[in-house]
């Protein structure tokens, strides 16, 4: 049942957005083609399909740790930002911009700021009882406009025809791509690590053991004397870090600077991300490509047939929405009850 | 006449057991039948056939003398059959007649719906208020509301799984007496329990159910409990061995003088709690549920601390302020009175609840779970404790209410302890493997464990405590020496008559009581 509901959800995406494709006049098996398959037969789609899922299944493995011990942390956008700032900010203003330990600290800054951003909220709803799910959202908002500021403001290229955006990172601070060609390159490595350390972190490790008992029986985890904080900042802090290498990640690898918009959405898109893969590490890498076709699919048909952009999003809702319905009526069972205004019709009927 | 139900040979297997196995009884009109059998007996199994939740693999099912062909729950209520279950299924957030209304099958009118319940309830002798909230109402109530819901369908057969295992005394006299109008009315009553008392009380005939079979029926009026007890166990009850306790000079639980306001309006304030327990002994807390017992002990098992350290030391050491964890590394272990959710997480298997307190006993190595030992740990729990499982991958929530007691009594035994904490040993637990917990507390503790047992079971205290104390409106008694007290004396100071100390609780005494 636990794979039922995300095989059913992608199914009833597929059948819903064809019917979505043919109501606005496009043949919806050409559609679906140019959506699903066009994409990954290319080398260059392929490189696009894997770069970003890699950012995708990253976080997502991040979250995935929090969300099993109920730690509902949905800023990883924010974290997503301010790890790309960090990290960048190294990259620009490092001393020696030759250094061979750029990208690592950079790794580090993005990392951390990814932890600092999650760790405001993890320290108001481990002191205070706040509601991490509201913190972490707005915290998010505060990130984006942050970035904002910079690359308006201070961080602007002065020689960048006054365009919002920094100047390009040293080439030392870049990841290489495996091929000029094609943009993929070796954060993928960092991804595949992140799906290892989430399986054996959540699967093996007494540590993970204990979240999943408060995630679980949250009396449970008091009576075995595990502590509740202790899950609220590990599963804020995971999905933080990982959110910030992402971040990091994604400016030293494609962009190779800041801009406004640095993101399309992957901090949001991996909370999808960690659902359709039932919060479990291989169930996320597949969710992750699922999810990552989907951005593809979106710019595929809004360049060749001119759907809108907002293809992507909607593809997105139906999945998310198909998911939790699906799991929805596999737990329950719905049945009509008809109310009756009449009380002397029901006795006669009875 | 033809009875109003018969069963004809039922056989139903599972994968690896026969729950039941060529199983025939009749039920008249009007009679109150009782279902005796230990846990896994193949009572609550035998009870979802009747209703239809379950299918029969083979054999027969007549319903005034009409055989049922294809039978689901519908078809039971559309023939008068009802069940009350021992888990309740009531929506807390609302009030009762919206949860009534939940069931009904068909078209309900509210306020119509809330004047038949206040009166069906009072025609019974159990009246509730049909606007209270759910949330509101104590455990006997809320089993009146799953009552009176089945009542409203005017039932002919009405099956209720182990109906008194949550009440109090005093409940349980005012539900008998119901069912008795019931059954006076016409009214089939199937009760199912393993409490040979009540049957005795209750019940005109008994089917007993052991391994599956029938071995036996009886009239349990006319039965000696011996019997009884004899036809549900096999040949041989165990006896119990009971010597003589030799305390330990130092006490290991020391509670020094202390006082806890409740957490909640629903608690109970602690009023200066002074006792000691000793290695090789066993004291008893005895007492009527909701008396600030579960404050009592959430503090010493360390869910909640104190502020002095003092107020409670094990081992000599101040621990009042130590978190659970740090208090199991003392040698405390505890067994919880709520098994699913506190002394067990539903939706693991037995293994990983083995972890939740084994953690220290080999089961994790360099921050790893071991998972082989944690199985080896978890199969011996099973294999020592009876505990009728599929094995360490069962999920928790599949056992049984007593089958997952045996194991987390076991798994906190298999734990060795100094001090052994435990809430209601044997609640809902069969007469033999009641037997079995007890004599291995006994062990436990003249092996130089000490050993604390909160029970609401007077029986079960007098038969395996060296001393015992009375708790009552967040006050404990001086201890009594079992062999000196009777139960005369413990029941005075339940209602806080008698406390030494306690003249404000007299007047009170009566309201504590009630249900």
């Amino acid at each position: 049942m636990r794979v039922a509901a995300p095989i059913l959800a992608t199914i009833l995406t597929v059948v819903v957005g064809s019917i979505f494709f043919a109501s606005l006049g496009h043949d919806p098996l050409a559609t679906l083609y140019a959506f699903f398959v066009e994409p990954l037969s290319s080398m260059n789609g392929l490189s696009e399909w894997l770069l970003k899922a890699s950012p995708l299944i990253l976080i997502a493995c991040g979250l995935a740790v929090g969300f099993r011990a109920n730690v509902w942390n949905i800023g990883a956008e924010g974290q997503f930002t301010m790890g790309a700032i960090a990290a960048s900010g190294v990259g620009l203003f490092w001393p020696n911009p030759e250094s061979v330990l750029l990208l690592p600290l950079m790794f580090v800054a993005g990392m951390g700021a990814g932890m600092a951003w999650a760790a405001i909220p993890a320290f108001l709803r481990a002191r205070m009882n706040t509601n991490e799910i509201l913190v972490t959202l707005m915290m998010t908002y505060i990130a984006t406009l942050f970035l904002s500021y910079l690359v308006h403001g201070p961080w602007r290229d002065p020689a960048g025809f006054n365009y919002p955006q920094t100047a390009l990172l040293p080439a030392a601070a870049l990841l290489q791509s495996f091929d000029p060609a094609y943009r993929l390159n070796s954060s993928i490595f960092i991804t595949v690590a992140a799906v290892i350390l989430m399986w054996l972190f959540t699967d093996r490790s007494f540590l993970g053991y204990k979240m999943s008992v408060s995630g679980a029986a949250p009396l449970a985890a008091r009576y075995a004397g595990f502590r509740e904080s202790a899950a609220v900042w590990i599963g804020l802090l995971a999905g933080g870090a990982a959110a910030g290498i992402a971040g990091m990640a994604e400016a030293a690898g494609p962009l190779g600077q800041l801009s406004p918009q640095i993101s399309p959405g992957y901090g949001f898109a991996a909370i999808i991300v960690a659902f359709i893969g039932r919060l479990n590490a291989f169930g996320i890498v597949l969710g992750g490509l699922l999810m990552s076709l989907l951005f593809l699919g979106g710019e595929g048909v809004q360049m060749t047939l001119g759907l809108p952009s907002a293809m992507t999003r909607i593809f997105q809702g139906f999945l998310l929405f198909f998911l939790l319905a699906a799991d929805f009526f596999i737990f329950y069972r719905v049945r009509l009850v008809r109310p009756i205004r009449d009380a002397h019709a029901l006795e006669t009927a009875r | 006449m033809h009875p109003r139900l018969e069963l004809r040979s039922i056989c139903k297997r599972y994968p690896g057991v026969v729950a039941n196995d060529d199983v025939s009884l009749s039920i008249q009109p009007g009679e109150i039948h009782a279902v005796l059998g230990e846990n896994g007996a193949g009572k609550s199994t035998l009870m979802k056939i009747i209703y239809g939740a379950a299918q029969a693999d083979s054999g027969e099912i007549y319903c005034d003398g009409n055989p049922i062909a294809a039978h689901n729950p519908a078809v039971s209520r559309a023939l008068g059959i009802e069940m009350v279950y021992q888990h309740f299924a009531l929506f807390e957030s609302v009030s009762v007649v919206e949860n009534i209304a939940l069931s009904a099958s068909s078209a309900f009118h509210l306020p119509t719906l809330a004047e038949k319940i206040r009166n069906l309830s009072m025609r019974y002798g159990m009246p509730i208020d049909p606007h209270r909230q759910v949330h509101d109402l104590s455990v006997g109530e809320r089993q009146r509301v799953e009552i009176v819901r089945c009542l409203l369908q005017a039932p002919k057969l009405l099956i209720l799984d182990e109906p008194t295992s949550v009440l109090t005394p005093q409940a349980v006299v005012k539900l008998f007496e119901t069912l008795r109008q019931l059954a006076a009315e016409g009214c089939s009553i199937v009760y199912i329990s393993h409490k040979l008392d009540e049957v005795q009380e209750l019940c005109d005939t008994a089917t007993v159910l052991r391994n599956g079979k029938v071995t036996g029926t009886a009239r349990p009026k006319e039965t000696t409990s011996l019997e009884l007890a004899r036809m549900m166990v096999g040949s041989k009850l165990p006896e119990m061995h009971v010597s003589p306790p030799v305390p330990s000079e130092k006490p290991v639980l020391e509670v020094n003088g202390l006082s806890v306001k409740a957490r909640d309006h629903f608690g109970v304030d602690l009023k200066n709690v002074s006792f000691n327990v000793h290695g090789g002994e066993i004291v008893g807390l005895a007492g009527v549920s909701g008396n600030g017992q579960a404050e009592l002990v959430a503090l010493l098992s360390g869910e909640r601390t104190h502020d002095r350290g003092d107020a409670i030391r094990i081992c000599g050491i101040d621990a009042a302020r130590l978190r659970p964890n740090e208090r199991r590394k003392l040698g405390i272990a505890f067994v919880p009175e709520e098994r699913l959710g506190r002394g067990a997480v539903p939706s693991h298997t037995l293994w990983e609840n083995a972890v939740l307190t084994a953690h220290r006993f080999g089961t994790v190595r360099n921050g790893l779970v071991d998972r082989r030992k944690a199985k080896a740990f978890a199969t011996g729990i099973i294999d020592r404790f009876k505990v009728k499982a599929n094995g360490a991958q069962s999920i928790a929530q599949s056992l049984s209410g007593g089958n997952l007691q045996k194991f987390i009594v076991g798994r906190e035994i298999a734990l060795k302890p100094k001090l052994f904490l435990v809430s209601q040993p044997t609640w809902g637990v069969d007469v033999g493997a009641s037997a079995f917990i007890r004599q291995t507390i006994i062990d436990l503790s003249r092996a130089g464990a000490a050993v604390l047992v909160v029970s609401e079971e007077l029986d079960e205290l007098f038969e395996i405590c060296d001393r015992l104390l009375v708790i009552c409106q967040g006050k404990v008694s001086a201890p009594l020496i079992r062999t000196t007290t009777d139960r005369e004396e413990i029941g005075l100071l339940m209602t806080g008559r008698g406390m030494s100390e306690g003249a404000s609780a007299n007047g009170s005494g009566d309201i504590v009581l009630q249900d």
